[in-house]
């Protein structure tokens, strides 16, 4: 026998029923530095990745299911790469991804029976600090432009609030990783319904960036010795004292050879 | 087609696609974009262009030769991985359609791809080859293997085939660091797609009979990257002069074939300057000994008195 279920409800059931599976996982954070966009997630696996490349200047981070969001990368990169083999490399914008993604978010939020449970953001790295974009997509296809950072899944809300206190624009790498690190970690002993204040130490981390310096793909990953003399500069900074006028010092992590302990 | 990006049928696709092949994507989004599809769905191209009689004295090969052709390419290994060059000239018919045209790429850290033939068409195979590996890669976390990236190339040149039967012919040189043997290795093919490894060293087209006589005299086993460098512009240099389809130096207008490096370290193209001062030595010698280098042949003692 039929049952009529209100649009209203249908609707209300489908978007608690994401939120709820994306709120079980962990954060990720995006925050601009000065030299690009930093993407932190907590993430144990060094193969399976929630930050990757998909294009030129363009990268990717998601939260929630790892086989809805991982079809959706391998979506983008085909929509980039097929985009700028038609036309030009420089026609394919995270504008235009951001808005791809939402079209088939939105489609399948209205459409299916099972949302997708997952948050997608979309970062493209431009020539200087204000052109840089972030695009957040959500599981009904709202697409949000967002700009300094931006904290999705988990308890996403609290993360926000940690990085709001430590994020300024222009902030050095070092600095711009240790506020996700805060953020994500929480700050001072107080567990942030992240799991727990435990450090979160290079092996426990994925991260990646998109570094306006580098030529033709400027996506990068920070792994190993590097992305732990990073995290162990960060963590010294925090140290002493969160917000201090250093911006404009050399950064050590800069004067390292870049491209040690980097993979593409 | 390229407009339907928001089309059912291309985000399906790109949800759906078991591959991580960008030519299989392409193909099934949109095939008439794939390199050498306007050519082949022009049915009869050669035989309506000789009917017309438009461009006469071509024989049976149809429009073919009056399109811009690359010409020579060469390639060679040497101890730590190999080097690949290319003259600057393409011609359609008898005329120089362009002095500084480039024919030698890099197609990924790896490796470097140069083209002879129809320029059109091996420009678009080489920019789908450039995008098939890089695809390939983001999709998958990691690179082809080098024997990978050969046969895809071969299986690009294969649907070519059709336009080639029809006189647009174009050939890949393809060469890179194979980082499991730890070697630089030559693959060269033919229209079928078949793909032959080369060793020493390679050439390909319309100057690559010259340029291959003289790498059998002056290729010798253990060179240094700068007399492996030398060694192939000399082949360059020869090819010219004997292929009027293959340009030589340009020293008026510092135009140099174009040379890039494969090593353990990656992809390196010499920069003009560089090329310039191997160009310029060349010259230089060939003005005072306009055949290049010259053998000493040492007879048999028997035969002196």
């Amino acid at each position: 026998m039929p049952f009529y279920v209100s649009p209203e409800q249908a609707m209300k059931d489908k978007a608690d029923y994401a939120r709820k599976g994306i709120a079980r996982g962990r954060s990720g954070v995006v925050i601009q530095y000065d030299g690009g966009i930093l993407f932190v997630a907590p993430n144990p696996s060094s193969a399976l990745h929630k930050i990757s490349e998909i294009y030129d200047r363009i990268a990717f981070a998601a939260v929630g299911r790892y086989n809805e969001f991982e079809n959706l990368r391998k979506a983008g990169v085909r929509y980039a790469d097929y985009t700028g083999y038609q036309y030009d490399r420089s026609d394919v914008t995270a504008r235009g991804l951001a808005n791809w993604y939402a079209q088939i978010l939105g489609q399948f939020f209205t459409e299916s029976n099972k949302p997708f449970e997952v948050e997608l953001v979309v970062g493209e790295v431009g020539e200087s600090p204000v052109d840089d974009q972030i695009y957040r997509i959500t599981f009904d296809g709202s697409v949000a432009e967002e700009h300094g950072f931006v904290a999705m899944g988990g308890q996403a809300d609290q993360v926000a609030a940690v990085l709001k206190d430590h994020y300024e624009d222009g902030l050095p790498l070092v600095r711009a990783l240790g506020a996700a690190i805060a953020g994500l970690a929480g700050q001072g002993g107080q567990a942030n319904g992240n799991g727990n204040s435990t450090e979160l130490s290079a092996s426990q981390l994925e991260v990646g960036l998109l570094d306006r310096s580098r030529a033709h793909r400027t996506f990068r990953r920070l792994t190993g010795s590097r992305l732990e003399v990073l995290l162990a500069e960060a963590a010294a900074d925090e140290g002493t004292g969160t917000v201090s006028p250093e911006a404009d010092e050399p950064q050590p992590g800069e004067a390292a050879s870049p491209d040690e302990g980097v993979t593409q | 087609m390229g407009s339907g990006f928001f089309a059912g049928r291309f985000i399906a696709a790109c949800m759906d696609a078991g591959t991580s092949s960008f030519a299989d994507l392409v193909a099934e989004c949109a095939p008439e974009s794939l390199p050498g599809a306007g050519a082949a769905a022009a049915t009869g191209l050669g035989g309506a262009a000789g009917a017309a009689g438009a461009p006469s004295g071509t024989g049976s090969e149809g429009a073919g030769p009056h399109l811009p052709h690359g010409t020579t390419i060469v390639a060679a290994r040497f101890a730590d991985g190999v080097v690949m060059a290319g003259d600057r000239r393409s011609t359609a018919g008898n005329m120089i359609a362009q002095r500084d045209i480039e024919k030698v790429f890099r197609s990924d850290d790896f490796s470097a791809v140069g083209i002879a033939g129809v320029a059109g068409i091996g420009l678009e195979l080489v920019r789908l080859f450039q995008l098939e590996l890089e695809h390939y890669e983001k999709l998958e976390g990691r690179t082809l293997s080098l024997e990978g990236k050969a046969n895809r190339l071969a299986a690009f040149v294969r649907g070519n085939m059709g336009a080639a039967m029809q006189g647009l012919v174009v050939v890949p040189l393809f060469a890179g660091w194979d980082e499991v043997a730890s070697r630089g290795r030559i693959f060269s093919y033919d229209v079928a797609g078949g793909r032959y490894e080369e060793r020493p060293y390679a050439a390909i087209g319309s100057g690559s009979i010259f340029a291959k006589g003289s790498l059998k005299k002056l290729y010798t086993e253990g060179m240094s990257d700068r007399a492996v460098v030398l060694a192939l512009m000399q082949a360059l240099y020869d090819a010219a002069d004997d292929d009027s389809a293959t340009g030589g130096p340009d020293l008026a207008r510092q135009i140099y074939p174009v040379v890039a490096m494969i090593t353990a370290d990656g992809f390196r193209r010499l920069s003009d300057a560089e090329t310039g001062e191997y160009a310029r030595a060349v010259v230089e010698e060939r003005t005072r000994q306009p055949s290049g280098p010259v053998v000493a042949l040492n007879p048999p003692p028997s035969l002196s008195g």
